[in-house]
C-alpha cells in the first residue's frame, strides 16, 4: 500500500522534476522572444478580428463570413441524404404554431380570388392554379418539428400535397437548381434549393393541425418543410417560379444563411 | 490553487542559478513548464472561445429562453450594459465562421495532448478526487497543507480534464442544433433539440464559470505563473 503509494508520489514528482531545465542567460532570450511574438500575435489577433468586423459586407454581413455560410453550404449539402427523413411525432405533441412574422401577409386577402401562378425561369407565366389543383394532388401529413432561426421550435401537423408532386406538372424545369416563391404583393420572397425540394417531407401546405390554414399561417397555401428554419417556409404563395440561379432571398438579404439548412 | 500552480515569488534571484544545474530541479532551476504547442494553442483558445461566446449571447437574445425560477438570464439591461446589438444574423455569422476554427484547435489540442502525452500530467486518477476537495478547502483558507501534487494539482486536475470534456461538448451539441435533421440521430442523443439547446448553453455557463475562477486562481499564483505560460519556462520547481 504504502510503497503504490509511493511510486504514486514519486510519478507526480518526475512530471516536474524530469522536465528540461535551462540556464539564466538562454532564458532571457527565449522570454525576449516569447514577449515579442506574444506581442505580435495578440495585435494581429486583435487586428484581424476588427479588421473583419470593417470588411466590406455581402448582403448586410462581413463578406468573410459571408463565404463562411457558404463553405457550409458546400459542406452539409455534400452529405444531404433525399432519403434521410426528419423525425415525426405524435398528434398529441402536437398544436398550432404560434404566429412569428406578418411579412408578406400584412393584410387580408379574398381566399376566392387567388390563384397560384407559376414561371418559367425567364419569367414567362407557364401555369396558373386554383387551390382544388393541389389538392387534387396526393395529400400527405406529417408531424414535425418546426424551427425558428430564433431558436424556440415547435411541433404541429401540416397536411398539403408535396412538392415533388406538384413539380411532376412541370417536368421540363424538374432539374432547374432552385425554386423561387413569392407573396402576391411581392414582399416577401425566398429562393430553396432543389434537393429540398425534392425531398418527400418537402410540402404546399392547405392544412394544420387537421384544419384548413388561417391567413396568419399563410392560407391559402404555403411551403412547409422541416429541412430549413421557418424563415424558409413562404406563407401565401402567389408565385412559384424555377430558376437555375439562386432567386432573391429576403432574409438572406438581410444577413441570414441562403441555405439555412437544418 | 485551482487555477495554477504554487510558485516562489517573481524575482527570486536569477544569479542563484547554478553554472551546473542538475537535472532535477532544485529550488532555482529555470523548468520548461508549458511545451510550445500547449501555449499558442491555450492562448489562440481564449479569444476564440470569447468570439463564440459573444455571438452565442446575440443568438440568444433572439429568443431569452431560460430564466433560473422568476430571474431571467440575460434581461435586456444586461445586454445594453454591456454595449452588445442585438443582431441575430450577425452573432449566427460570427458563430459559424469561429466555430471551424474553435473545433480545429480543439481537434489539435487533443491529438496534441495524446502524442505529447501530457494528458498524464492532466488526467486525474482516482485518488485526485479526493484530494481536490483538500486543495479547494486549502485554497479557502479552511485547512492547511496539500497533497503531493505533480505538475497540476488535484484540483486542478479535475478542472482541467472537466473543461476539455465540456470543450467536446460544447462542440458537439452545437452541431446537433445546427443540423438537427441531418445529424437527427446525434440530437436524439441529447433528449432532442431544445435538449441540445440547454447542454450547449449550460456548457457555456460553465466555461464562463471556470474563466472566472480560473482568473483568481491566475491572479492569485502571481506574476511568474502566468509568465510560464508565454515563455514556457518557470524560475522555480513550480510546485508547491
Amino acid at each position: 500500500m504504502s510503497q503504490t503509494s509511493g511510486r504514486r508520489e514519486a510519478r507526480l514528482r518526475a512530471e516536474i522534476d524530469d522536465m528540461p531545465t535551462i540556464d539564466a542567460n538562454e532564458y532571457r532570450g527565449i522570454s525576449r522572444r516569447a514577449f515579442l511574438t506574444g506581442g505580435v500575435a495578440a495585435a494581429a489577433g486583435a487586428l484581424g478580428f476588427y479588421g473583419l468586423q470593417k470588411r466590406p459586407e455581402i448582403d448586410n454581413i462581413p463578406d468573410i463570413t459571408r463565404r463562411f455560410h457558404q463553405l457550409n453550404e458546400r459542406v452539409w449539402s455534400s452529405t444531404f441524404r433525399e432519403d434521410h427523413l426528419a423525425p415525426t411525432f405524435s398528434p398529441s405533441e402536437s398544436s398550432v404554431l404560434r404566429v412569428n412574422g406578418r411579412i408578406g401577409i400584412r393584410s387580408e386577402i379574398d381566399l376566392s380570388a387567388w390563384s397560384l401562378e407559376v414561371q418559367a425561369p425567364s419569367g414567362a407565366v407557364i401555369g396558373n392554379h386554383t387551390l382544388e389543383d393541389i389538392a387534387r394532388l396526393p395529400k400527405h401529413e406529417m408531424i414535425i418539428e418546426h424551427k425558428c432561426v430564433e431558436g424556440w421550435s415547435q411541433v404541429t401537423t401540416w397536411a398539403g400535397a408535396r412538392f415533388s408532386d406538384f413539380q411532376a406538372l412541370y417536368p421540363e424545369y424538374a432539374s432547374s437548381a432552385y425554386v423561387a416563391m413569392e407573396t402576391p404583393d411581392g414582399d416577401y420572397y425566398v429562393g430553396n434549393d432543389r434537393a429540398t425540394m425534392d425531398h418527400p417531407q418537402t410540402l404546399l401546405v392547405y392544412e394544420m393541425v387537421g384544419a384548413p390554414l388561417d391567413q396568419d399561417h399563410g392560407a391559402p397555401l404555403r411551403l412547409a418543410t422541416p429541412l430549413k428554419y421557418g424563415i424558409k417556409q413562404l406563407k401565401r404563395i402567389g408565385v412559384i417560379r424555377f430558376s437555375d440561379d439562386p432567386p432573391e432571398d429576403y432574409w438572406a438579404e438581410r444577413g441570414y444563411d441562403y441555405y439555412s439548412a437544418l | 490553487m485551482i487555477g495554477c500552480v504554487n510558485v516562489l515569488p517573481y524575482g527570486v534571484s536569477m544569479t542563484s542559478v547554478a553554472e551546473e544545474q542538475p537535472p532535477t530541479a532544485g529550488a532555482d532551476a529555470i523548468i520548461l513548464k508549458h511545451r510550445r504547442g500547449n501555449r499558442w494553442m491555450h492562448w489562440i483558445n481564449f479569444p476564440l472561445l470569447g468570439i463564440m461566446v459573444w455571438s452565442g449571447l446575440r443568438i440568444y437574445w433572439a429568443n431569452r429562453a431560460y430564466s433560473i425560477g422568476p430571474v431571467e438570464l440575460f434581461p435586456e439591461w444586461f445586454n445594453e450594459a454591456l454595449g452588445l446589438e442585438r443582431r441575430l444574423a450577425k452573432g449566427m455569422a460570427f458563430h459559424f465562421t469561429f466555430g471551424w476554427l474553435f473545433t480545429i484547435n480543439g481537434i489539435a489540442y487533443g491529438i496534441y495532448l495524446l502524442r505529447t502525452g501530457g494528458w498524464r500530467t492532466i488526467v486525474p486518477d482516482r485518488h485526485h478526487f479526493r484530494e481536490a476537495i483538500a486543495v479547494v478547502l486549502r485554497d479557502l483558507g479552511v485547512r492547511r497543507g496539500s497533497p503531493v501534487q505533480g505538475k497540476y494539482n488535484a484540483a486542478q486536475r479535475v478542472m482541467y480534464t472537466a473543461v476539455i470534456l465540456m470543450g467536446g461538448l460544447v462542440v458537439i451539441s452545437g452541431f446537433a442544433i445546427y443540423k438537427p435533421i441531418q445529424l437527427s440521430w446525434l440530437t436524439a442523443l441529447f433528449g432532442g433539440y431544445q435538449g441540445a439547446r440547454l447542454v450547449h448553453f449550460l456548457t457555456t455557463m460553465g466555461f464562463v464559470a471556470f474563466f472566472v475562477i480560473h482568473l483568481i486562481q491566475v491572479v492569485r499564483a502571481g506574476r511568474s505563473n502566468l509568465v510560464s505560460m508565454l515563455t514556457g519556462y518557470e524560475r522555480s520547481g513550480g510546485r508547491s
